[in-house]
């Protein structure tokens, strides 16, 4: 059969790619246009070429703001992984008290998180809510709006409340998938439950820890709402993340150059970490 | 060293048992001498996988005692009694290598290191392992998982028996006979007992040398392979084992035999006085269809029966025949004539069988089949 050379097919990438041009490229290049001026109106704007850049990765505003950003992430996960395994395992397996527990345990994930914002703001209140007032009235001095490191073990503490239903859940039917035989196979090996967990539900939570990780990472590196709603980023600077850095600058103090350099460094970093997390697990799987 | 006794054993899944539909294994007694290797064949769900787990003591029977050399064990639960366990589908520790699988138990017994290395070694050396103990387990073939899960029964020595629960279900068809092979192997080596449940005969007959048939929740007869294609027990194993299986058909009495339309078959005196004392009407002969007899032609002592149809399988043959409106199934070698659309068929004395409420008639011994 003769191949008749015909590239009319790319033609049905079109539309495809009209999508992507709306939603991405055209939007990304915007930002990129606009990283590279000092623009004062619509009908002002200077050239100034990579000085935005530069300007930011002095500034301790980012840099702050990106350290923050960082040890919060890692505390997430620190505290987030290890506790969702932990409820995981506690969960019954069947039986209508899995059913209960499976729907309590989900409650959290549909709460909006300014909802949560608004629920742990009066909660934590010293004055009138309970938490905080309950931690006053035993001695503990706490006020997340005066205190710095007290308004971020707040932001902290309704994260882990927020989400580590979703590692629970992502364990959950990660063990349920493991197969009796190896349970029983283990006992008559007489292994411990230490050992259980480590040779047997360890080892097979893997793949679901992998999203899990990646879930939670993207979504505290982009923690905006509750913080926002709790303090405002106070006090001082102390709860002030990257997006919310980034968001004063831009619409806040309108400066639209520098904000711009701003939010293109900070999707490198998260595109960076991105390329850094599937490296790793692609060179755990090549070393089997 | 065990010999295991289940003694007036049943288990029922369901919590208020009554009636005997409600029971996975009624009531039972039987014996697995010390180092035999035997088979547990019967259908899915007749009961063999609840018995096994029952000895390993993943589960505890609702009634009866399961003894250890005498011991009761009942309430041992599996990590203490010294058995070990294949399973279905291999199971490995798949983040750990070779030889960590191997250790694994002795490593939970704490036993010392020195003493783990030269006895995993010992073991897969017998299971042709040892190229492969600094490989990962994860990357292994079905067969390879299936000895490594056995290799971790065997380490331990304080194991005397390992039950296999359908062990050769995920394995390559030409790796079956090797496996099996080994496992031949294995028991002649370690003189360890070997409970081995199948639903397939062929790998029953090659693997043991006493095989327990189950139906319905119980031990229907006990012997070597021979014993269960000669004479089986029930009509069940009759029609179970074989390939086809037996040919049985329901007879009524006759004055000096037995009866079916308008053929009759004369029985021997004792087996006619026999079925005469007895009080159910659920009678049936049975035969083989390698113990049919074909003849050339007519002949006196012949039936004659219609050919439906013949089943070449190249070393032999499968006739279907009709005799009176009953179908039987006869077995002839490649080189014996077939016979054109009618055959003359007898019926040998000392392989037709008599089974009354589906349990072995025996009239020589004087003893009943019947339970």
């Amino acid at each position: 059969m003769k191949k008749i050379p015909n590239n009319k097919a790319w033609f049905l990438v079109l539309p495809v790619f009209l999508l992507v041009a709306f939603s991405a490229i055209v939007p990304i290049m915007t930002v990129v246009n606009y990283s590279v001026q000092d623009i004062f109106d619509q009908n002002t704007a200077y050239f100034v070429g990579a000085e935005w850049y530069r300007e930011m990765l002095r500034s301790p505003r980012l840099l702050d703001s990106l350290l923050r950003q960082f040890s919060y992430s890692f505390s997430v996960l620190l505290i987030e992984i290890p506790l969702g395994i932990a409820v995981a395992l506690m969960m019954p397996a069947k039986g209508r008290m899995a059913s209960v527990s499976l729907i309590l345990v989900a409650i959290p994930l549909l709460i909006p998180w300014n909802v949560v914002g608004t629920i742990w703001q009066t909660f934590s209140r010293a004055d009138i809510g309970l938490f905080g007032w309950s931690l006053n009235a035993i001695g503990i001095d706490y006020n997340y709006a005066s205190n710095a490191g007290d308004a971020w073990f707040t932001v902290l503490l309704m994260d882990v409340w927020h989400w580590t239903s979703l590692i629970a859940l992502l364990c959950y039917s990660g063990l349920r998938a493991i197969p009796e035989a190896f349970y029983q196979a283990a006992r008559i090996d007489r292994a411990s439950s230490w050992a259980i967990f480590r040779f047997i539900q360890l080892p097979r939570l893997k793949s679901v820890l992998v999203i899990g990780v990646l879930l939670r990472f993207m979504d505290s590196f982009m923690i905006y709402t509750e913080p926002f709603v709790l303090t405002g980023g106070g006090p001082g600077n102390s709860t002030t993340f990257l997006s919310q850095a980034l968001t004063k600058m831009a619409i806040g103090q309108f400066d639209i150059g520098p904000a711009a350099a701003f939010s293109l460094i900070y999707y490198l970093i998260v595109l960076l970490v991105c390329y850094l997390f599937f490296t790793i697990i692609n060179l755990q799987d090549k070393a089997k | 060293m065990a010999e295991i006794h289940l003694k007036s054993l049943a288990h029922s899944y369901s919590k208020n048992p009554n009636k005997p539909a409600d029971y996975a294994i009624r009531e039972m007694d039987h014996v697995w001498e010390h180092g035999g290797a035997y088979a547990l064949l019967g259908p899915s769900g007749c009961g063999k996988s609840t018995l096994l787990n029952i000895m390993s003591g993943l589960l505890s029977p609702t009634n009866g005692q399961v003894l250890f050399d005498g011991i009761e064990v009942n309430n041992i639960p599996p990590e203490d009694r010294n058995i070990a366990q294949v399973f279905q589908f291999p199971v490995i520790y798949d983040s750990m290598t070779v030889f960590d699988n191997l250790a694994f138990p002795l490593r939970n017994m704490k036993t010392p290191e020195v003493k783990v290395q030269s006895r995993v070694h010992e073991i897969a050396e017998a299971l042709e392992l040892t190229a492969l103990l600094k490989k990962n387990a994860s990357n292994l073939s079905a067969d390879e998982k299936q000895k490594i899960s056995m290799g971790r029964g065997l380490v331990r020595s304080d194991v005397s028996a390992i039950l296999f629960d359908e062990p050769l279900t995920v394995i390559d068809p030409q790796l079956k006979w090797k496996l099996r092979r080994k496992l031949k192997q294995i028991h002649e080596q370690f003189n360890i007992t070997m409970v081995y449940v199948t639903h397939d005969q062929l790998e029953a007959s090659t693997f043991a040398e006493k095989i327990a048939v189950m139906y319905g929740g119980q031990i229907v007869q006990f012997g070597t392979p021979r014993e269960l294609f000669e004479r089986p027990n029930h009509s069940f194993v009759g029609y179970f084992i074989g390939s086809p299986g037996m040919n049985l058909i329901e007879v009524q009495r006759s004055t000096n035999g037995v009866k079916f339309g308008n053929t009759h078959i004369n029985l021997e005196p004792e087996m006619v006085d026999l079925l005469a004392e007895m009080p159910s009407d659920n009678i049936k002969v049975g035969i083989r269809p390698e113990f049919i007899h074909v003849w050339d032609g007519p002949n006196t002592d012949a039936f004659c029966c219609d050919l439906m149809h013949v089943e070449d399988l190249g070393t032999y043959k499968i006739l279907k025949l009709k005799l009176d409106g009953i179908e039987l199934k006869v077995r002839i070698d490649e080189d014996q004539t077939i016979p054109k659309n009618k055959a003359y068929i007898s019926f040998p004395e000392q392989w037709l069988l008599v089974y009354v409420d589906e349990f072995l008639i025996d009239a020589s011994s004087e003893q009943q089949g019947i339970e």
